[in-house]
């Protein structure tokens, strides 16, 4: 166990657990507003699959991270767009139809990976950005300070978020609309438009979540999020819809599980529960997340469709 | 109105599932065309004289009508694969499907069906279920956890032969086939030569499920490292899953961070742990398939399956009858495996010594992986 509280190793768990958090941090932040708004979208697992394709093949063809970051977004809006014609225009039950989001992008980006690239080939990762003076703290600059850029902009967007969904006129209308839309409807506050937008809003920021994990790994494979987008579902629960609350979902389940790899790395965890710790990251998170949610209760009208004059 | 949204809704479903089945079958594979440099073979083993994937350009076109008039052509050979992850992950689906593509170029009249990505498990039977329903002649189910379901398929279709692995069990049914690699042998001679280059003397191997031959060849790397370094600390990481691409890099991270120089690892995630690998500085050790192509300056060599060896002798006894009930190995001896050197990394020639000697030595008998 004292090899565990070794500088090098301390450092690289805490900072793998920031990078592990990021693609869940991203996704969820983006459901959190959808869900906040009264829909439910099971489809960010698929979208952010085909968020990581288009940005991972964006990369590859023009090896510029930017651009694929775009087509991130890009792929986002449009599938977000779609998911919510089917959500709040066509009020298809939503469960049933994320799924079907879901599966949709499962095989699209594995069908357009197979066609268009074939063999996985590297590409290039996010620069790195070591923050001029906070970097050089001793121990805390290395775990919190050098990472790349991806890792800043996702924190960065928890108080953006944070103050949209709480200072701002239209994270009024999202609250409204999320608890009681006939109410919110009667006031002049148009639902679908607030609808479309928030659900837009967490494809846009799941086709990001996609795009910075291939970009980051610098890789793409067949189902490369392995089933990170219902974490980032399951997250939103547990973090109350609150901001706040999912990133601290999000950083415990990634320190969790980097914590759990050097443990196993170090030998501190035996071979014989490998299995067994595998598992520790999700267990952990839903308890200590469950405790935390109980205090709070979901949007009235979570998943359920709203038609005027009902 | 709303049935008519009802049905612009069914229809929007419909498209996507068909999009989407439209990704998992073809008639024929690509993975592997992409082609490894060739590379020199050990000396004592019996490897393929062809190492490299067919250019399936290059196939017979099965499709195509018989110019003969005066004789019906003769029934392709049919061959179906079912596997959990994608045809191209340089792993493992990959090594089986390069090798029905060798089989294919071997016999000519051959058609291939791959199902891929089925890390579903009720996916998976459902497409062996299928396979065999449509007649094909030899229906392959890559995956070890694809035995439950096999074991109550293979009974339905007593004309059909299956193919399962990596395992050592037929069930006891006359119709199939099992087959394993014994990946501690390429392992062990990558753990001598890991020890042989590591100047930290910390190696570090990522590991998916601690079962069948991820197991093997972890257990070997590890068994000839510290065959080659008594002193050498060899740190093992199994994160519990086959596919998670982004646990297998933090995994790379973690082994960094305890000062590993050199690394390994198996199973289609490791992709995530070399572009750690390349990042660090340490050297990389592939195995199931040529891993060259992700980084050329760090990976030393990989121990790549050729399963077209085992296969060859299924194929062999179909012909003569026997449509099961056999159990294979591949293994250094049998040419079943063999490691493939990076052309690119400069091996300093007593490790590429020490290598063949090593690779000579397990398959004389004069070294044991402890396995």
């Amino acid at each position: 166990m004292s090899q565990f509280f070794t500088q090098a190793v301390l450092i690289a768990a805490v900072a793998s657990g920031i990078r592990l958090a990021v693609p869940l941090l991203l996704a969820s932040l983006g459901e959190t507003f959808g869900q906040r708004s009264g829909v439910l979208n099971l489809g960010v697992d698929g979208i952010m699959l085909l968020g990581a394709f288009g940005g991972y093949y964006t990369v590859l063809k023009t090896d510029n991270v930017w651009l694929g970051l775009a087509m991130g977004v890009g792929v986002g809006i449009i599938l977000g767009l779609v998911s919510a014609v089917i959500s709040v225009t066509l009020k298809a039950e939503q469960g049933i139809s994320g799924i079907g989001i879901y599966l949709f992008g499962l095989g699209m980006s594995d069908l357009l990976f197979q066609k268009l690239v074939g063999t996985p080939l590297p590409v290039s990762s996010f620069p790195k950005l070591d923050i001029p003076g906070l970097s050089d703290i001793p121990i805390l600059g290395a775990m919190l300070f050098r990472h790349s850029i991806i890792v800043y902009v996702a924190f960065g967007l928890v108080p953006i978020s944070m103050y949209i969904i709480n200072r701002t006129t239209f994270g009024m209308n999202i609250r409204a609309v999320g608890e009681n839309p006939e109410a919110a409807d009667s006031l002049g506050v148009s639902v679908v438009r607030i609808r479309y937008l928030t659900v837009t809003i967490g494809g846009m920021m799941a086709g990001i979540a996609g795009a910075a994990l291939a970009i980051d790994l610098g890789i793409f494979q067949q189902n490369l999020t392995n089933a990170q987008g219902f974490i980032a579902i399951a997250l939103v629960y547990f973090g109350a819809w609150r901001p706040a609350g999912v990133m601290a979902g999000s950083l415990l389940y990634g320190f969790v599980n980097s914590v759990v790899l050097q443990f196993k790395t170090l030998g501190i965890i035996p071979r014989s529960w490998s299995d067994i710790a595998a598992m520790a990251p999700a267990i952990i998170t839903i308890l200590a997340l469950v405790l935390v949610a109980r205090r709070f209760r979901q949007p009235a009208a979570l998943t359920k469709p709203f038609t005027r004059g009902t | 109105m709303k049935n008519r949204h009802l049905t612009w809704l069914a229809l929007v479903l419909a498209l996507m599932m068909v999009l989407v089945a439209c990704g998992d079958s073809t008639d024929d594979t690509t993975a592997g065309t992409d082609a490894p440099d060739v590379t020199t073979a050990p000396d004592a083993t019996t490897a393929p004289d062809d190492t490299s994937a067919p250019d399936d350009t290059s196939a017979p076109d099965d499709t195509a009508p018989s110019t003969d008039t005066t004789a019906a052509p003769a029934a392709p050979f049919r061959i179906a694969i079912v596997a959990p992850s994608a045809s191209n992950d340089l792993a493992f689906t990959q090594s089986i499907v390069d090798a029905v593509n060798v089989i294919k170029s071997e016999m000519g009249n051959v058609e291939v069906a791959v199902t891929d990505g089925t890390f579903i498990v009720e996916d998976a039977a459902a497409a062996i279920r299928g396979y065999a329903s449509e007649g094909y002649d030899l229906v392959i189910a890559h995956g070890s956890q694809y035995g439950g379901s096999l074991q109550e398929i293979a009974p339905d279709f007593p004309d059909v032969s299956f193919a399962w692995g990596t395992a050592a069990d037929t069930f006891g049914l006359d119709n199939v086939y099992s087959y394993e690699a014994a990946s501690d042998e390429g392992g062990y001679v990558m753990g001598v030569m890991a020890a042989a280059l590591s100047e930290t003397g910390t190696i570090g191997i990522v590991g998916p499920i601690e079962v069948g031959d991820a197991k093997l060849y972890v257990d070997g790397f590890a068994a000839g490292a510290m065959a080659q370094d008594p002193g050498a600390k060899v740190n093992i990481n199994y994160t519990g899953s086959f596919s998670d691409v982004a646990l297998a890099s933090e995994a790379a991270q973690a082994h960094a961070a305890a000062g590993a120089d050199v690394m390994s690892g198996t199973a289609q995630m490791v992709v995530g742990a070399v572009g750690v690998a390349d990042e660090v500085g340490a050297l990389w050790f592939g195995t199931q398939a040529n891993q060259t192509s992700l980084a050329s300056d760090i990976v030393v060599a990989s121990q790549v399956y050729h399963w077209e060896v085992i296969l060859r002798e299924i194929i062999a006894n179909l012909n003569s009858g026997t449509m099961g009930g056999e159990i294979y190995t591949i293994n250094l001896a049998n040419g079943g495996e063999v490691i493939e050197f990076n052309p690119d990394y400069s091996l300093p020639d007593e490790v590429r010594q020490l290598a063949d000697a090593t690779i000579a030595g397990i398959i004389d008998g004069s070294i044991s992986t402890g396995q």
